[in-house]
């Protein structure tokens, strides 16, 4: 089966500490540490685990310049065939809706019967896999934390759904789907790994290789972001009192109400 | 009496059936041996060639002079006593095989009173053998100490093979007393002088016993039983290379080839320089054959003593690694794949075989199994290599994958920003070094000390010392990362390289002529892994000089608290700094300090540090609680380490173990910033 993955390179939130720009209109990106959005990688292991058992290849596209070409090569690294770059002037400041046009005229150049995306970039609003699927006329199933080949072009996968429970559902390939965070377990991805792929060549396609018009870049963005700011800080931790067994009880009460204890 | 060559054993003479007999028995052996020496020629190179002085020095005192066994009295001893006796009757053996096929008398070689004397030696020796296995057998059948056990997950106990071996080796001692009081008891029957056998030795107890048996009948007995002792001799040989008792034989030789270079890890590959390590197709230790020929005698030589794990911290906790069945697990795989009959099978994976991942990463890499082992087996290059091969296949645990993303990008395992890393100095105004200063020392500070808000009081502690002590120094700030000392030890090597490289450039850039630092890890890494460094030196050595040199007055400590002083590995076994810190907290007047039964180079590891604090283990219990409680059966209520790592576990560990009102933590460096005058 050939697979594509749709990556994202994204601030890595547990080792930046994010702050706002001067203007107040973007976060302060100097010295920022860019990784794969992590719900990405592990759609790319989950592919990567299929093809294992299945067979086939897995490819990994990304959206955007050449500092994104990182995150094609980790994934690389991991055990996907190829990287893509899909990079024009004229994709950039694309809104969901763009980057999802951009995504479907790469699909629709190859033979891909899977299509994966993390359920949602860190810094982003979860809307491509969906987006992506409506643009290709394709199935989508989101939230997936398991995924099995069946026989006849179809996959069983199961969703989560709120509160912890599962549902299982059949799909029809070709199809989308967005991965969840923990569906397994990624393998790690070594510098040695890294250097070996660092000669490995990248295509790289713009908008006349991919033949996209309409609603790409700045000037076709429906969606513009206004404003961004970090939540004041509100008042601190409710400190439990009492003795141990009864901050014990009313802990298990407060995790209960949240939905934190079954 | 007649001469063993020229007796008759049902129609074959002598001369001819043991000539047969030994040939057969030696062809046997040799070709055991030749199979057992297969996977050993399919291994990886490994080169211990060098240093054949220090080499022999160290057969002379561990071989020789089984310098670890009295670290456990009564089997130690047993031991040596056997060990003594063994090499005694060496010659006595090679004359028993002579006599079989020759009529020329025995001890060619020690005429005279020479002979007559080695002949009372050996008889003792033969004795002593004897009640060596006597007290073995008792020991295992009915004292049963705790470290011979086999847990259930690693099959089924070794009792039946040990007493078998044991038995074998009594039968020997007993054929030769057999053997030589017969042939005394006819001698003196036949008025012939008698001879001089070792009173109340062995033979000298058979002789006495069949002093008025027929001479016929001791005839036969002395044939009989030189044939039962050259069948079991020949038995015991070949069967040697099928368990533990083939440490007979292998371990003259992993003791002259074992390593000599503490605290230092294997290279990847031996013969291949760093700068082509990238061409490589494979990291570490996968299957079997990726071993070196050196680990792999490592696992024949094992003596299944136990010791390793009895010492093991990992083990005594309940993680799921025993340094014992490590090597014996490895030793079966050996013995299945390269069969004394049939064809080698090889290349099969080793995780998920015979090892699990949650093994191999249990590890702290302490140190104290290599520490006991009396044949000096290798652990910790075995667990770098196995999690090299881990790491380069992608199966690294989550709760480390982040902390090692971090340090590929940031240089320290929390993702803290790097120009953040020298902040705590600021407060305390140590300069950092950009080689302008004309600063002799460089604090080399590392992750935990600099980031760590608790930590960070061992790092003003250590520069407040520093200063105190007239020393013109500075940290690297921005410019320093992680030594990278556990990454080394959690087999992400090109990682480690990159930092290494790094590190080297900032301390060479900084000017410095000497570096310090209060964190061992760091401390072994520049030592040991590093090269081309200038002298480094731990901050309890450096606070032991300037004390000794009287830059340093200490005040008194109140009274009512007794102190311990826990040795972190990396100080104490892995560099055998063990005094200098001692010396600092007694130069303390008024300090009351208590040892704790495992101390010195058999410290109890507190849990490991580096990535070690990352990992999630399968554990039972923390080794910082146990190592709590041995502070607290001690009689002390101050444990002091001097280890940022074994700060971060012991404080955990108290408030676990719910002792936050009866123990308290202190570093050497903050003790002795609070005492200083």
């Amino acid at each position: 089966m050939e697979i594509l993955v749709c990556a994202k390179r994204v601030p890595d939130t547990s080792e930046n500490e994010i702050a706002l720009n001067a203007a107040g209109n973007d976060i302060e990106r100097d010295d920022l540490v860019f990784s794969v959005n992590e719900a990405d990688n592990y759609a790319v292991e989950e592919a990567l685990e299929i093809v294992e058992r299945a067979g086939g290849m897995v490819a990994v596209v990304t959206v955007g310049g050449d500092d994104d070409e990182e995150v094609l090569r980790r994934e690389m690294a991991m055990g996907a065939k190829n990287g893509v770059l899909l990079s024009d002037e004229n994709f950039e400041g694309s809104d969901g809706r763009g980057i999802a046009e951009i995504l479907a005229a790469f699909v629709r150049k190859g033979h891909y019967e899977l299509i994966l995306t993390g359920v949602q970039a860190d810094d982003g609003a979860a809307q491509v896999g969906g987006m992506l699927a409506a643009l290709l006329d394709y199935p989508f199933a989101s939230l997936v934390t398991s995924i099995d080949v069946l026989d006849g072009g179809k996959l069983k996968v199961g969703r989560e759904i709120e509160g912890g429970s599962k549902e299982i559902y059949e799909i029809e390939l070709p199809c989308v789907l967005s991965i969840q965070t923990g569906i397994n377990e990624p393998r790690y991805v070594g510098m040695r790994g890294i250097r070996q792929v660092a000669s490995v060549p990248i295509a790289t396609l713009g908008k006349a290789d991919l033949g996209v018009d309409g609603h790409v870049g700045d000037a076709g963005a429906r969606v513009k972001r206004l404003d961004y700011f970090v939540p004041p800080a509100t008042k601190g931790a409710e400190m439990l009192n009492g003795g141990r067994d009864q901050a014990i009880a009313k802990l298990i009460e407060l995790l209960r109400s949240k939905g934190g204890l079954q | 009496m007649q001469s063993i060559a020229g007796a008759v054993y049902a129609f074959l003479p002598g001369r001819i059936l043991f000539l047969i007999l030994h040939v057969l028995g030696l062809v046997c052996f040799a070709y055991i041996v030749a199979r057992r020496l297969a996977p050993l020629r399919r291994a990886q190179r490994d080169f211990r060639f060098d240093r054949p002085w220090t080499r022999l020095v160290r057969v002379l005192r561990f071989w020789l002079g089984q310098w670890r066994h009295p670290r456990y009295r009564t089997a130690g001893i047993l031991h040596i006593l056997m060990f003594a006796g063994f090499i005694i009757l060496f010659s006595r053996a090679m004359d028993l095989l002579w006599l079989g096929v020759s009529d020329s008398a025995a001890n060619a070689g020690l005429p005279g009173l020479a002979g007559r004397i080695y002949d009372v030696v050996r008889d003792y020796a033969t004795s002593i053998v004897f009640l060596c296995m006597a007290a073995f057998a008792v020991r295992r059948l009915l004292f049963k100490p705790v470290r011979y056990a086999v847990p259930a997950r690693y099959g089924k106990a070794h009792t039946a093979d040990a007493v078998f071996l044991v038995a074998l080796i009594a039968a020997l001692m007993a054929a030769d007393s057999l053997f030589e009081g017969a042939q005394a008891a006819g001698g003196a029957q036949q008025g012939r002088p008698v001879e001089f056998l070792a009173a109340l030795s062995l033979p000298w107890m058979v002789k006495q016993t069949l002093l008025a048996a027929p001479l016929a009948m001791l005839a036969r007995l002395h044939l009989g039983a030189y044939f039962a002792h050259e069948v079991t001799f020949f038995f015991l040989l070949c069967y040697r290379p099928f368990g533990i008792q083939f440490h007979v034989e292998t371990s003259l030789f992993s003791i002259y080839f074992a390593k000599l270079d503490r605290g230092t890890v294997k290279p990847v590959r031996w013969g291949v320089p760093d700068e082509q390590l990238e061409q490589l197709p494979s990291f570490g230790v996968k299957t079997f054959e990726d071993f070196t020929w050196k680990h792999m005698l490592d696992f024949y030589s094992c003596a299944d003593c136990g010791r390793c794990s009895d010492q093991c911290p990992a083990n005594a906790v309940g993680r799921p690694l025993s340094p014992r069945f490590l090597t014996i697990k490895a030793r079966d795989y050996s013995f299945r794949h390269y069969p004394v009959w049939g064809a080698s099978r090889n290349g099969a994976p080793l995780i998920g075989g015979i090892y699990s991942a949650d093994e191999i990463w249990s590890c702290t890499t302490c140190g104290a199994c290599e520490a006991e082992c009396p044949l000096l087996v290798e652990y910790i290059d075995k667990i770098v290599d196995l999690r090299r091969g881990l790491v380069d296949a992608g199966n690294v645990p989550q709760s480390l994958q982040k902390p090692l993303k971090a340090l590929e990008s940031r240089g320290n395992p929390y993702g803290k920003m790097e120009k953040k890393r020298g902040e705590w100095a600021k407060t305390c105004g140590v300069p950092v070094l950009n080689g302008n200063h004309d600063a002799s020392t460089v604090y080399f500070v590392d992750s935990i000390t600099s980031y760590d808000d608790r930590m960070q009081a061992i790092g003003r502690a250590t520069a407040q010392i520093l200063s105190r002590a007239g020393e013109t120094f500075g940290i690297l700030g921005a410019a320093e990362k992680d030594s990278g000392h556990e990454v080394r030890r959690f087999g992400e090597e090109t990682l480690f390289m990159a930092l290494r490289e790094h590190n080297t450039e900032a301390i060479k850039a900084s000017g410095a002529r000497r570096i310090v630092t209060a964190d061992p890890h760091a401390y072994n890494a520049l030592k040991h892994d590093y090269k081309d460094m200038p002298p480094v030196e731990h901050i309890s050595q450096f606070t032991a000089r300037a004390v000794r040199a009287g830059r340093l007055k200490l005040d008194a400590v109140p009274d009512g608290q007794v102190y311990t002083y826990h040795d972190p590995c990396y100080l104490g076994r892995h560099n055998q700094v063990f005094d200098e810190p001692r010396e600092v907290l007694d130069a303390i007047p008024g300090l009351h300090r208590v040892e704790m039964s495992r101390s010195r180079d058999r410290s109890f590891c507190c849990g490991g540090g580096g990535l070690a604090l990352f990992y999630e283990p399968k554990e039972e219990q923390r080794m910082g609680v146990k190592r709590v409680q041995m502070a607290a059966e001690a009689g002390a209520n101050v444990i002091v380490t001097a280890c940022p790592y074994c700060m971060a576990n012991v404080e955990d560990a108290i408030k676990v173990a719910g002792m936050e009102d009866k123990m308290a933590a202190i570093d050497l460096a903050e003790l002795v910033e609070k005492q200083m005058r």
